[in-house]
């Protein structure tokens, strides 16, 4: 009974609750962050440095006076943020922030669940999102959100192709689509598969700017070009949404390259001797730390580059990193089975 | 229901990225601009009849308004055009005076115009960095005359007052300093890949094009045309500074910006030689006391930031004010080119191209 029902349910509202606190506090290390790059100090007004701004903007958001425009097709342009929002955050039920652990004398994983096909249901639910993007341009029934959807449809379909065969390449490695059974080949084999496949890596990491929509990607909210791109009729809460499920898609994406790419919960080099010392630091900080480095280059970057134009970014898409990824799985397949 | 029309949009004039309140109605296709129409006039103040209500001397506060990101160079223009009709002589400190403070406000200008354009293609932190330079410029200014945007630094036949004592080391520092940020924006820009593909081989002008279309200043250096104001017929005190005039090659948004990094540079030397050089003596030349030219006309013209600002003024000889006040705003006639540069190109590079135009809004509409 307490196995079946209460742990589950225990683990959904901590990760729930956590993800969504997270979200809010990424708004504001982006803000700080880009405020240290650019000589600025950021958020300094609501607590000390800032640390309640998070507070603020959520009560803002929340009050605020939530508009539909009058032409907007009413039912679509209120589940859009929706369907963005949701894929999300029900992501995380199959992403390990640890190994199964003994707390309170019971063992209990540091992961929702743990399915066979995890990793295809991350791919597939995380493509749901697209379509918020896409049904907010059309139902705001305006030109820019429109253009803004063209270009999130197009962007999102190419740059999800390179995306999951760099993972099919990681699959072929793990020979598992479950989460964890990656981390354990990782372990098994002694090294993180960043190391092992460094194309895949790096094509996943640029596609993954790409599908959460960040900067030097960031063309469907381009707002020197389409003055905020999908999400321009909308305001308060569904606005929020929408802001929301860009953070938390940036957190999955993070969570999903630790996992894949940087042995999730391991440290480095796992299972050699001469570094076990390494295991004194608890398997969830070592997850959270690789987590928060992505998070931290996604950021950097969007301090630092300049925005790829739409035609220029599908070249990328499907002249560089697609014929790149194909490559990459195919010598990885040689490779694999040369070896054995 | 499958209809392939053309998509009329408005870019502005409510828009984060054209400068002000410029409105463009683009007609697309898909995101190809087909065509571009240009619509000014939300920033009209009347600024040409309103100086003919007012003194000589008044007058110069008007200019201030125009180009409210240079507004020095607009005041050295007019000033100059006035001393010209009346022909005063103005004491060399006085010119020197003139062309230091040219030359701060040519980089002021630069650094906002590199800020903005880069972040409408979208790197983000050089516009705070340029803005931070821009504030230790403005700092400058407020020391001289006491304001940081409308300066109204300049009287008929000299200067309202003198520099003060040290300024023209903080001048100097500030060159030092000032060297090293642009190479910290250069190394932000110009072999920066993404920038490179945005800006080269986009809206692509012959030099022969370009002047045709009254195109002036960077915008025209750009496309290998080396017409400079400062060097062809000098004013103030350039006719005694050591100074090239950066072109470019291919006429393409990226050698507009090469051009325009460059200048950075050859205004410092400017600074440089103008302040090391700078000659004792009188503010102000001998100027009556009632200002009031000679019926006759005169047009005159000197480079600002933005490319070549001309002022033609008629006086009927009797009256405390202008009988005709006529500018030729550089914005002004660099803007008629933005239709012939943006057609065939994307939205994204329409931005790009209001950015390399390089356009204040208060000087096209006056």
């Amino acid at each position: 009974m307490i196995d079946t029902f209460v742990i589950p349910l225990l683990q959904i509202v901590i990760v729930l609750n956590a993800t969504l606190v997270a979200v809010t506090y990424m708004v504001l290390l982006e803000r700080k962050v880009i405020a240290w790059a650019q000589s600025r100090l950021g958020p300094m007004r609501v607590g000390p440095y800032g640390i309640l701004q998070p507070v603020a903007d959520a009560v803002k958001l929340m009050i605020k006076e939530d508009i539909t425009p009058v032409r907007a097709d009413r039912w679509v342009f209120t589940a859009a943020p929706i369907i963005s929002m949701v894929p999300a955050l029900i992501v995380y039920a199959v992403i390990p922030f640890g190994p199964r652990i003994t707390l309170f004398g019971r063992s209990v994983p540091l992961y929702i669940t743990d399915i066979n096909v995890g990793l295809l249901y991350i791919v597939s639910v995380a493509s749901v999102g697209v379509y918020g993007i896409i049904l907010a341009g059309y139902a705001s029934n305006s030109k820019y959100p429109l253009l803004a959807s063209l270009r999130a449809s197009a962007q999102l379909i190419s740059y999800e192709v390179a995306v999951t065969l760099t993972l099919v390449s990681v699959i072929l490695l793990a020979g598992s689509l479950s989460m964890v059974n990656i981390v354990n080949a990782q372990f098994n084999a002694r090294v993180w598969f960043g190391f092992a496949q460094p194309v895949a890596f790096v094509i996943f990491l640029i596609g993954g700017l790409a599908e959460t929509n960040r900067a030097p990607f960031d063309l469907p909210e381009a707002e020197q070009e389409l003055t905020g791109g999908f999400h321009t009729e909308y305001s308060g809460m569904r606005f929020a949404l929408f802001f929301l499920a860009e953070y938390a898609n940036m957190i999955v994406v993070s969570s999903v390259a630790t996992t894949l790419f940087l042995g999730g919960w391991l440290p480095p080099f796992p299972n050699t001797p001469a570094l076990h010392f390494l295991y004194f630091v608890p398997s969830w900080a070592w997850f959270l730390i690789k987590s928060f480095v992505f998070l931290y280059v996604f950021i950097w970057v969007r301090a630092t580059l300049p925005r790829y134009r739409y035609d220029q970014l599908m070249r990328l898409g499907w002249k560089v990193l697609i014929p790149l990824a194909i490559a990459n799985l195919v010598v990885t397949g040689i490779v694999k089975v040369l070896i054995g | 229901m499958f209809d392939t029309n053309e998509l009329v949009i408005n870019m502005g004039p409510q828009h984060p990225s054209t400068h002000g309140v410029l409105r463009v109605v683009l007609r697309l296709d898909g995101e190809t601009v087909v065509d571009a129409e240009v619509v000014i006039g939300y920033l009209h103040r009347g600024i040409e009849k309103l100086s003919e209500n007012r003194n000589w001397t008044q007058i110069i506060l008007l200019t201030d308004r125009m180009d409210y990101v240079a507004a020095a160079t607009s005041n050295v223009g007019y000033c100059e055009t006035v001393e010209k009709l009346m022909q005063l002589e103005v004491p060399r400190r006085a010119r020197y005076v003139r062309t230091i403070l040219c030359e701060l406000q040519r980089i002021a200008s630069h650094c906002l115009w590199v800020g903005t354009h880069a972040m409408d293609i979208g790197a983000m932190t050089v516009f705070l960095y340029a803005f931070r330079e821009r504030e230790l410029i403005l700092d400058l200014f407020e020391e001289f005359c006491g304001a940081r945007l409308t300066y109204n630094s300049m009287r008929i036949g000299g200067l309202p007052l003198d520099i003060p004592p040290g300024w023209d080391k903080k001048v100097l520092e500030f060159c030092k300093i000032m060297d090293g940020k642009v190479d910290e924006y250069e190394t932000l820009l110009t072999h920066n890949r993404i920038w490179l593909e945005r800006t080269r081989g986009v809206g692509v002008i012959s030099g022969a094009e370009a002047a045709g279309l009254g195109m002036c200043g960077p915008a025209l250096r750009g496309s290998g045309v080396p017409r400079d104001v400062r060097k062809d017929e000098p004013y103030a005190a350039y006719d005694e500074m050591d100074f090239d005039v950066p072109v470019g090659v291919n006429g393409d948004t990226y050698d507009r910006y090469l051009v325009r990094m460059e200048e950075f540079r050859q205004s410092l030397r400017i600074i440089r030689q103008a302040t090391e050089g700078l000659p004792e003596g009188p503010i102000v030349g001998k100027v009556p006391r009632l200002i009031k030219p000679p019926a006759g006309e005169t047009y005159h013209a000197i480079e600002s930031p933005k490319g070549e600002l001309g002022y033609f003024i008629v006086s009927d000889g009797k009256s405390t004010n202008p009988y005709r006040f006529r500018v030729r705003p550089p914005s002004f006639c660099n803007l008629q080119a933005l239709p012939r540069l943006a057609r065939g190109h994307l939205v994204a590079d329409v931005v790009a191209l209001i950015g390399s135009i390089d356009i204040v809004l208060g000087e096209v509409d006056r």
